[in-house]
């Protein structure tokens, strides 16, 4: 269990502002920070980790105290156990991927646990490869075994799948997930993708301008209690064209170019390029199973 | 005919002493001076290239003084440490340590500042100290930076000239280096032993920078991974 109660002052691009943030996190929980970026997101979860200090406050683990400015207490990131998984995976250069899990064992821990990573997240063949000569989908999955190597009490994911295309990141999602239940770790991601939200956790925190907007479910949050038999897409414009008296916009939704009519009134203020979102009633959709 | 091999090898003697000190003092500096935010950074900086623009013979002189036996810092070397550093190798080793500095520290600062600063953050979280995550995750991962550094500052040790005549004078085993010998046997118009000298010295320096150029290619491109 994570109790968290923080301030730190934060630079921002519009002014600075201040990160402001108490909430708890139980045992195997799978939590989200959700939000713009530049809303303190990845701080937070840096202060998480130690790599940096909040101005005042405390965080607490289990029984120990991680930080604590009134009693000046401050346990440095390398005794606090996190696997912190990287935006630009943070690999070393100098190691096989092998030597990258190894030097993540702590001391006197069992190799087994290399082995048994290295089985689980499919690295067989790539063990002895330097990490500069995998793909971006390959590294991140060394990254994730490498972090869990360590066995860390808290796995920290700072956007983990934004540099990955849309296919390796649905089947990378759905590995973390089966890691996160198998280890049954309590894990923070930083995310601005709802869809990998709602996939991965069981609670999401939404944070604008260093605060708490709103907390709970993914489908609490993002509203889809309410919906009903709406579908919304976000999608982006790719081209409109005059038709007779309607206009044909072509859209890219996820991986999928489509084709919809707007009125000479909603064309107006659309061009290409603009993101949208795509309503639409599903009276009777055909669900075909992939 | 037989040529004085003495002033080449004192050369050679003083190019490896100052660079092994270099690499010991440098080295942590350069980590130092990479990551630090104190205020005074870009006076160190300064400091650290100014044996770039400075004249040799400016840096001689004011080492000249302070070495002198008259001066508190001279007389401190001599009295308490037993060094007498006016004209003598160790005098000569301290001022190329001075002068080789910045052809050290420089290549091997922007390779601290070109590693992203995840890495040793990772090394970080995975528990490892300071001192652990310096010597697995950032020296090996500056290979290229560190031989540069290191070959640079032999070659420009080798290569000094005016803060050595300066300093050091010209005792033969003692602080003739192969460049003064030069100078010294042009003066007594010995063409041939001059030459003798000048092509060891160019042959020995060609062959080192062609090895570091090499090396780093091979490196690059094994990182690479084509």
């Amino acid at each position: 269990m994570i109790e968290l109660d923080i301030k730190k002052k934060l630079l921002g691009a519009q002014g600075d502002f201040t990160l402001e943030v108490k909430f708890r996190i139980e045992q195997g929980e799978f939590v989200t920070l959700f939000g713009e970026s530049g809303a303190g997101k990845t701080t937070l979860l840096r202060c998480l980790a130690g790599l940096a200090e909040p101005d005042e406050g405390s965080i607490h683990i289990n029984d120990e105290t991680w930080f604590d400015s009134v009693k000046q207490s401050r346990l440095p990131v390398q005794q606090r156990r996190v696997g912190y998984m990287f935006q630009d995976y943070a690999l070393f250069p100098n190691m096989s991927v092998r030597g990258n899990l190894e030097f993540a064992l702590r001391k006197g821990a069992n190799r087994q646990r290399i082995t048994e990573l290295i089985e689980i997240m499919a690295l067989g063949e790539l063990q002895h490869r330097k990490p500069n000569t995998l793909s971006g989908g390959q590294q991140q999955r060394v990254a994730l075994a490498r972090a869990l190597a360590a066995e860390p009490q808290l796995l920290l994911l700072d956007e983990p799948f934004s540099a990955l295309d849309q296919e390796t990141r649905v089947r990378l999602q759905n590995e973390v997930l089966q890691l996160q239940r198998h280890f049954g770790i309590t894990t923070v991601m930083v995310s601005h993708d709802v869809s990998e939200v709602y996939r991965l956790s069981n609670r999401v925190l939404v944070i604008e301008q260093g605060r708490i907007l709103s907390a709970g479910s993914p489908a609490e949050v993002f509203g889809a209690g309410q919906a009903g038999g709406k579908f919304s897409f976000a999608g982006e414009i790719l081209a409109i064209e005059a038709a007779d008296v309607v206009f044909a916009v072509t859209l890219l939704v996820g991986n999928q170019i489509v084709h919809v009519i707007a009125t000479a009134a909603e064309a107006q203020h659309l061009k290409p390029g603009d993101r949208v979102t795509l309503l639409s009633k599903a009276f009777n959709p055909v669900l075909v199973a992939c | 005919m037989s040529y004085d091999w003495q002033p080449l090898l004192l050369t050679f003697k003083l190019a490896a002493i100052t660079t092994l000190i270099l690499c010991l003092i440098g080295i942590p500096f350069a980590w130092w001076l990479a990551q630090t935010r104190v205020r005074c950074k870009p006076v160190l900086e300064t400091l650290v290239s100014m044996p770039l623009v400075l004249p040799p013979s400016v840096l001689g002189f004011y080492l000249l003084l302070a070495f002198s036996p008259t001066h508190w810092f001279g007389h401190f070397m001599d009295q308490e440490v037993g060094l007498k550093l006016a004209f003598s190798f160790e005098g000569l080793v301290l001022a190329s340590v001075i002068f080789s500095f910045p052809f050290l520290v420089h290549p091997v600062q922007s390779g601290f500042q070109n590693l992203a600063p995840s890495l040793s953050e990772a090394a970080y979280t995975l528990g490892k100290s300071r001192w652990q995550t310096f010597l697995h995750v950032l020296l090996p991962n500056i290979k290229p930076s560190l031989v540069s550094g290191v070959v640079l500052a032999f070659a420009h040790t080798i290569g000094e000239f005016g803060v050595v005549l300066m300093i050091g004078g010209n005792m033969p085993g003692q602080t003739r280096v192969a460049s003064i010998a030069i100078y010294d046997e042009v003066e007594a118009l010995n063409y041939d032993a001059a030459n003798f000298y000048a092509l060891v010295l160019f042959a020995v320096c060609f062959t080192i920078l062609l090895t570091v150029y090499l090396l780093n290619k091979k490196f690059l491109t094994r990182l690479g991974g084509t």
